[in-house]
């Protein structure tokens, strides 16, 4: 722990940070452009530049380590001077220097309010500009439909650069040229293709990348800010969404260390489109093959009017990706009070039984464990596009141990951004693994804490029982299970998945699971369909069955639906999530749900008055107790507690072979995989940029 | 230095002659498994030198598969030295060195002989044969002023002087390189004045003596062809 006086006081810091890091453990502000935490030292902005007692210069100060600090000649401890006049000038000079070529277009700029540089350069810059010469002009480059550039803004921080290469793991971002002409750009400006790239938008110190969708539509502090949580994955990372009046402006990542670090993938930054389209806004009955808007009133009675003719048993529910906990669980009640079995959450008929236990269905090593793991084999999954951000975190993991982090994949071939050794496409390699035959079984064996991640493509098929636990297998035989680790995961692509399974959303005895029901819809067996949101199932398939959707957008399942009863989406209700680790989390209302559209638990509660079955409870506070009842693992917010590993072990002795058909991808095209999604205009132009490469160059992204 | 791009115009392809091929593969031996991208500034210079004093993108392209890097990292290093030209450039390719020794001894002029002879500055003459331009120091400031044709300096040169020599050059006729008013290397322009007495070179006799310096056939020392 080196001491050191920082303006005049003794601190002692940890070991190898840097100087700028201890000033900010002193609270002290030292201004910086290029320094990033959680990216490489570059040293380039001069910016953070303090006197150094002893040093005939002052030094960059996110570039010096503190124990490479000397004492004085006497003695003295190490010591830096952040007000020292010399410190001012250092600053007052380099600022005048980035100002010499950067534009001053505030005004017309969208960082404008939330600029670094216009920060600093108020807060430590020279009052005047004494240049008199021409400014640098820098072409524009194209960087995809997310990122709009200004690059005569640009000040050469590169942490763009830094970001691109070290954490999304594409190097396409570079700086050609050098001095005065240095220009950041892709190669032959080709669109970054990554599913983190917005994140340089957040970076960018200056105006130089901001967001294209987003360009001239509001100012910082017109927005109001609300912390949420994002649904576009089961990651649940942090959000903020701001929003203006009755519309989302943006949506950002907030720092979470557990979960996401900084970082937000792209498709949860910019699907904010969607939640303004398609959306139903009011409710819809269907007369003479038509639906016609009509009254909540007129909606729950023609419910009740073909309910009355129908027995309980022949009522289905299935919820869709994106259903919180709470209108999950009141769903759950009104097909128990009907008398109804038949449930499920489990949309893409995933083979998970939640009896069998938590530990089961979780990614029990968590997202900040893997960061301790030394192996990793990834069975049918692939999170760079299921979860871009969790699979920075691995990529992250590769580059701590310096790429002796062993990866094994079995499934379909993908783009993962650190290298893996390709195992097999099907259960046969993992049957393989598990019993020792496969070489990777013996790293995984001396491994101190390997981790296995079974994927969605692995479970939605028949076989996805055995293949769960041939997975389990594996991890109690290799030794993934041990005090303190479990190496048990399963990553899940839908937020709404594990709150689901926790409530139990599964069919009760003798009930139908999504197939069955989509199956039984068709023949008659089941009279009423309830679909939660649920639209990426086999709507054809649902023959003349009495179709409830209740949800946000007008997507498939509305256009099948004989009553639409329009819900909110993630940003405008107090919803619970569990992400794939277990995690409980609360998103929050930043703007009400359009039209009569109304949040998600009253519609059910209303509806259950209406046939006649009340839930039993009228606030949302009531409901909340009774599901903590039912869940009690919900009501832990933000925490993360390890679910017993017994259940694995059990599931372990389960032997019956799976089949022997490859794994596939479960998700088909990223970008339009859920109704907002499809619903919004940026989502789309990402999806045909991508389908449009794939054409050119016959490869996958 | 100003903002540098690729040429519009490019060739098909690029790949190394076999011989080059070879030479490649020594050089990335050289280091260490996984280090192989240190390789790249001698390799874009081979390829910049078969391809005929220039880096085209397939060549750029070429290199960076080869090494297994990325597009944009080779693209770095391409824009940045300013060694690696991203333009076509005539077979004799002139670098008049425009720094202050240089210019204080007549390099205005020489550009301005160039101008006359060749053309304007980075562009390739229409015989294709020429194009000059303007560098920093090439390290010669004794024999100031000076330019650098393709491999090889011509040095104390007058306007005249380098219009013979870029008259001569396009004839075909080959012109030995050094300084170009009768100097001995970079000795005195009065002559030497220092170990003149032959008696200290013994029974060799082969003193200084006025001419170019070094080996003993010129024509050894052309600028060839790229």
């Amino acid at each position: 722990m080196p001491k050191i006086i920082i303006d005049d006081i003794e601190y002692d810091v940890p070991d190898g940070i840097t100087l700028i890091q201890a000033c900010e453990l002193a609270g002290v502000e030292i201004p910086r452009f290029c320094f990033h935490e959680r990216l490489s030292i570059a040293g380039n902005c001069r910016m953070c530049l303090v006197e150094v007692v002893g040093m005939p210069k002052p030094v960059a100060s996110c570039a010096m380590s503190v124990n490479d600090l000397r004492p004085g000649r006497d003695g003295t401890l190490p010591t830096i001077n952040t007000k020292s006049e010399t410190t001012r000038r250092a600053q007052e000079g380099t600022l005048e220097f980035l100002l010499v070529n950067h534009p001053l277009d505030c005004p017309i700029c969208d960082q404008g309010g939330e600029c670094d540089l216009q920060d600093q350069a108020m807060a430590y810059g020279f009052d005047e500009g004494r240049f008199k010469d021409n400014k640098r002009a820098v072409e524009d480059k194209y960087l995809g439909p997310l990122i709009k550039t200004s690059m005569t803004r640009c000040i050469h921080c590169t942490r763009c650069v830094r970001f691109m290469t070290e954490v999304a793991g594409v190097q396409e971002l570079g700086a050609i040229g050098r001095g005065e002409d240095m220009e950041i750009t892709t190669y032959l400006e080709r669109g970054l293709h990554s599913n983190l790239s917005a994140n340089v938008v957040d970076l960018c110190p200056v105006g130089a990348l901001t967001s294209k969708p987003y360009a001239f539509q509001a100012r910082p502090w017109e927005l109001t800010k609300t912390q949420s949580i994002d649904v576009m994955d089961a990651v649940g990372s942090s959000i903020r969404v701001d929003s203006r009046g009755k519309e989302v402006m943006r949506i950002l990542p907030r720092i979470n260390d557990a979960v996401n670090e900084e970082w937000l993938s792209d498709k949860a930054r910019y699907i904010w489109d969607g939640l303004r389209t398609q959306r139903l806004d009011r409710p819809y009955v269907r007369k003479d093959g038509k639906l016609t808007p009509c009254g909540w009133d007129d909606a729950f009675a023609a419910i009740a009017d073909r309910m009355k003719t129908s027995a309980g048993a022949k009522f289905g529910a299935i919820a869709g990706d994106l259903a919180a906990a709470e209108e999950m669980f009141a769903l759950k009640e009104l097909a128990e009070r009907l008398g109804s079995p038949n449930i499920d959450c489990r949309q893409a008929g995933a083979k998970f039984n939640p009896a069998l236990g938590r530990a089961t269905y979780v990614f029990n090593t968590s997202i900040a464990g893997i960061e301790d793991a030394d192996a990793l084999l990834l069975v049918g999954c692939d999170p760079q596009i299921e979860a871009p951000v969790l699979n920075a975190r691995i990529r992250k993991r590769w580059k701590q141990l310096e790429g002796h982090f062993p990866v094994g994949v079995i499934g379909a071939d993908v783009d993962l951004t650190y290298p893996y050794v390709k195992l097999g496409a099907g259960p046969e390699t993992l049957a393989e693994v598990a019993s020792g035959k496969n070489d990777f079984a013996k790293i995984l064996k001396d491994a101190k804490k390997p981790m296995v991640v079974l994927g969605q493509a692995a479970f939605a098929r028949p076989d996805g029982y055995e293949i769960l636990a041939v997975g389990a297998r594996i991890v109690t035989e290799r030794g993934a299970i041990d005090e303190g680790w479990n190496g048990f995961n399963v990553l899940h692509t839908a937020a709404a998945r594990v709150a689901g399974l926790d409530l139990g959303f599964v069919p009760g005895e003798k009930g139908f699971d999504t197939g069955r029901m989509i199956k039984a819809a068709g023949t008659g067996e089941l009279d009423v369909l309830y679909l939660l949101g649920a639209d990426e199932i086999d709507i054809p398939e649902l023959g003349d069955a009495f179709v409830i959707y209740q949800g946000s957008h007008g997507d498939k399942g509305a256009h099948r639906a004989d009553v639409i009863l329009p819900g909110a989406a993630y940003t405008e209700k107090d919803g619970t999530y569990v992400n794939t680790e277990g995690r409980a989390q609360m998103t929050a209302r930043a703007i009400f749900p359009p039209g009569e559209a109304r949040e998600d638990w009253t519609i059910l509660r209303d509806l259950a008055k209406a046939l006649g079955k009340p839930l039993g409870f009228e606030t949302l506070r009531e409901l909340r107790a009774k599901m903590y009842a039912a869940a009690p693992q919900l009501a832990r917010l933000d925490t993360l507690e390890p679910a017993d590993a017994g259940p694995i072990v059990e599931l372990a002795r389960h032997t019956i072979a799976p089949g022997d058909s490859p794994f596939g991808l479960s998700i088909a095209d990223y970008y339009l995989s859920n109704p907002i999604a499809r619903a919004s205009a940026i989502m789309a132009s990402l999806s045909a940029m991508h389908a449009d490469e794939e054409k050119a160059t016959g490869t996958d992204g | 230095m100003s903002v540098r791009r690729l040429a519009a115009e490019q060739p098909e392809g690029f790949a190394f002659t076999p011989e080059n091929l070879d030479w490649a593969q020594a050089v990335i031996k050289k280091y260490p498994e996984g280090r192989q991208a240190s390789a790249v500034i001698s390799l874009l210079w081979r390829a910049q030198e078969q391809n005929g004093g220039w880096v085209s993108e397939p060549a750029l392209r070429y290199v960076a598969d080869m090494l297994d890097m990325a597009y944009i990292r080779v693209y770095e290093i391409v824009t940045f030295y300013t060694m690696f030209n991203l333009q076509p450039v005539g077979r004799y390719y002139v670098q008049v060195c425009g720094t202050t020794p240089c210019m204080l001894n007549g390099a205005e002029d020489i550009k301005d002989a160039c101008r006359k002879h060749i053309g304007p500055k980075d562009t390739v003459s229409e015989d294709g044969l020429f194009s000059w331009t303007e560098v920093e120091c090439l390290g010669a400031c004794v024999n100031a002023p000076m330019v650098q044709i393709n491999k090889y300096y011509y040095e104390d040169l007058t306007p005249e002087s380098l219009g013979s020599i870029v008259e001569r050059l396009r004839k075909g006729e080959d012109v030995p390189p050094g300084p170009q008013d009768g100097r001995q290397g970079c000795a005195p322009k009065s002559g030497p004045n220092t170990l003149t007495d032959p008696a200290i070179y013994g029974s060799d006799d082969s003193g200084p003596e006025p001419g170019y310096a070094g080996t003993s056939d010129p024509k050894s020392k052309m600028p060839g062809p790229y």
